[in-house]
């Protein structure tokens, strides 16, 4: 059974882990599971800014995808970056297999306020949400209130909801029509 | 729609360059990469991109700065954003001098890229809907390629739809360059019999017996060179239109077949016994006073009237200079497109000149002025110093040629004057006669109530 693939990159907080597994489930429609974690991604360390590269963590993950997988997410502790920038919540290969999430810069701690658990989880689901969807081809949304729309900041993360708007989900149903196995009832377009 | 502008990213480094591009490709925009100098500006000959992000120090080969110089002369309205790992004052100060619409630092803040990139965006759709509207205005003045907004021009216009479906014969005056063949086709386009011949034939061209050939055909054998039988105009144009140009100069002779055509609507070929039966609507035109020539006895006054049953006189130009900035505009945009260069628009000193001139060529010479100005233009507008030309063959007007100052005028008596003067010729246009005398429009409110001036 073909399913969305999540990999756990080192250590991850479990309980954001099967929120951004229900998450995915609930936003796309395919079966969501678990794949066996794997280390912390050390190659991708960039000593000079103390953080991880996105691109070759993407470029690894691409290694381990498998034959059932519709996609592949991996989820890390760790601040990303991308050459051109400070950092980035996650990337994606837009109409790809591959994507990857940073918890680090979604919990309130990272800015120096007490943590939250209910706070950090629904960051993550959208988040997740967010890359996974760049890989079924959906680009940022203008509607600020639609999980696709870009977020630099998470008060802008906190403003989106974890359902696609309208056109976003015409969107991946039209892109995803070859292979979407089921749809389940979470997923149905938004009216 | 993002979709519709092109961003082009030009690194050497991989992980840099293809990093980038997913990020924008995320945000909707289509991104293409180059990994040299070299290979942008190829790429940016295939392709328009609206923005270029380029990083300054590109080893071997050209670096960013001579990258953009080169792209610059290609695409001049692209944005080009330098990328640098270390900032100095010297290469920001290069890069912005040579063109850079912005100079960043990496890592930036995500934020910051966004903005960046959005402005950029905000700023372009802007002019490409300026663009589309100027376009828009354009064709609301004009009708059948004639380009107007004077009342005398709309006149016409509304005179044209009224008699494009009857058969009756137009008599179109004017000097020459006034567009007197444009308002013959749309008269023709514009009616029953736009879907049939419009034949247009210039009398002034040929001599007495080719252009007799010409409008009737001949059999062959009937002189000297006629090898074999050919139709003429008026066959030519049966179920359709024939637009006799130049009118007022033919020949007696030809004035009476003429006649006999407009009379009977049957002719025969030269050389011919068999009498041809046409259905042609006739539009003639002259830039001849024809009344005159009628009064003299070198025009038949029978076929005058029978071309004359409908009238219209186009204006010339230095009488409704109020299109020559909507002119001149739309001359710039299609001749530069013609001959291939990027001269967009025309300078207030530019247009002023123009103003300033009598035009006696009418619309034809100030196609051609703008034509030349456009050939010899280096720059991407046209200024005063690209019309030179027209001053230093002098000016048209012969009001400043006659220029004299009674010697107990004062200034300000003079310039009463000049104000009264240029107004009268504008018709009262307070924004085209401060054009003219270079001043803004509240100045010249002031003036004229301080003068007691009349509109008009």
């Amino acid at each position: 059974m073909k399913a969305i693939s999540i990999v756990a990159l080192g250590e991850v907080d479990e309980e954001s882990l099967s929120a951004i597994e229900a998450g995915l489930w609930q936003a796309f429609g395919f079966d969501v599971r678990r794949a066996d974690a794997r280390p912390e991604p050390a190659g991708a360390y960039d000593a000079q800014r103390g953080q991880y590269s996105s691109v070759l963590i993407l470029r690894d993950l691409l290694g381990y995808v498998s034959q059932g997988d519709v996609r592949l997410v991996g989820v890390t502790e760790k601040d990303l970056f991308i050459p051109m920038l400070s950092f980035v919540f996650g990337q994606a290969q837009l109409n790809g297999v591959a994507a990857v999430i940073s918890l680090a810069r979604l919990r309130q701690e990272f800015y120096g306020l007490p943590p939250s658990r209910p706070v950090l989880i629904s960051r993550s689901v959208k988040e997740a949400i967010h890359e996974v969807g760049h890989t079924f081809g959906l680009t940022h949304c203008a509607d600020s209130t639609c999980p696709m729309s870009l977020s630099n900041n998470v008060r802008q993360v906190d403003v989106k909801g974890e359902d696609l708007c309208r056109n976003c989900s015409i969107i991946f149903e039209e892109n995803t029509n070859h292979i979407r196995s089921r749809i389940k009832p979470g997923a149905e377009v938004r009216k | 729609m993002k979709t519709h502008w092109h961003i082009m990213v030009v690194d050497d480094e991989e992980v840099m360059r293809e990093s980038l591009a997913a990020w924008l490709r995320e945000d909707g925009y289509c991104v293409d990469t180059a990994v040299s100098g070299s290979e942008a500006i190829a790429s940016a000959r295939k392709q328009e991109y609206a923005i270029y992000f380029i990083d300054l120090k590109m080893p071997g080969g050209i670096d960013g700065i001579e990258t953009m110089m080169e792209i610059r002369k290609i695409h001049y309205e692209a944005s080009i954003i330098i990328v640098t790992a270390y900032a100095t004052v010297d290469t920001a100060i290069t890069a912005m001098k040579e063109g850079a619409q912005e100079y960043i630092v990496k890592p930036c803040n995500p934020e910051e890229i966004s903005l960046l990139v959005g402005r950029i965006i905000k700023v372009k759709n802007l002019q490409r809907e300026n663009t589309i509207l100027r376009k828009k205005l354009t064709r609301q003045y004009s009708f059948h390629d004639i380009i107007s907004k004077s009342p005398k021009m709309m006149a016409i216009f509304e005179l044209v739809k009224d008699v494009a479906s009857l058969r009756s014969t137009v008599l179109i005056q004017g000097e020459s360059g006034t567009g007197k063949e444009l308002i013959a086709r749309a008269i023709h386009f514009s009616g029953d019999r736009a879907r049939e011949p419009f034949i247009g034939v210039s009398c002034a061209a040929l001599a007495e017996t080719l252009l007799e050939s010409e409008l009737f055909g001949h059999e062959k054998g009937s002189f000297t060179g006629a090898t074999s039988q050919r139709r003429g105009k008026f066959e030519m144009a049966d179920g359709g239109t024939i637009f006799l140009d130049e009118i007022g100069d033919i020949s007696t002779k030809l004035q009476m077949d003429l006649l006999r055509v407009l009379q009977e609507r049957k002719f025969y070929r030269v050389g011919g016994m068999e009498e041809i039966e046409v259905d042609v609507r006739v539009i003639a035109a002259t830039n001849n006073d024809l009344d005159q020539a009628v009064r003299d006895g070198r025009f038949r006054d029978d076929l005058f009237y029978r071309l004359n049953v409908i009238n219209i006189h186009i204006p010339p130009l230095r009488e409704r200079r109020e299109d020559i900035p909507l002119l001149a505009h739309h001359f710039v945009e299609r001749i530069s497109h013609e001959l291939g260069k990027d001269i967009r628009d025309i300078g207030e000193g530019g247009l002023k000149i123009l103003m300033n001139q009598d035009w006696p060529g009418n619309v034809r010479e100030l196609e051609n002025a703008i034509e030349r100005a456009i050939v010899t233009c280096k720059a991407r507008m046209l200024t005063e110093e690209d019309f030179a030309f027209l001053n230093n063959n002098g000016n048209h007007n012969p009001e400043k040629k006659n220029w004299s100052v009674p010697m107990n005028m004062t200034l300000e008596e003079a310039e009463s004057r000049i104000i009264g003067a240029t107004l009268h010729r504008t018709h009262g246009n307070i924004k085209e006669a401060a054009l003219i005398l270079g001043i803004d429009r509240s100045t010249l409110y002031d003036k004229i109530k301080r003068y007691k001036l009349p509109r008009e």
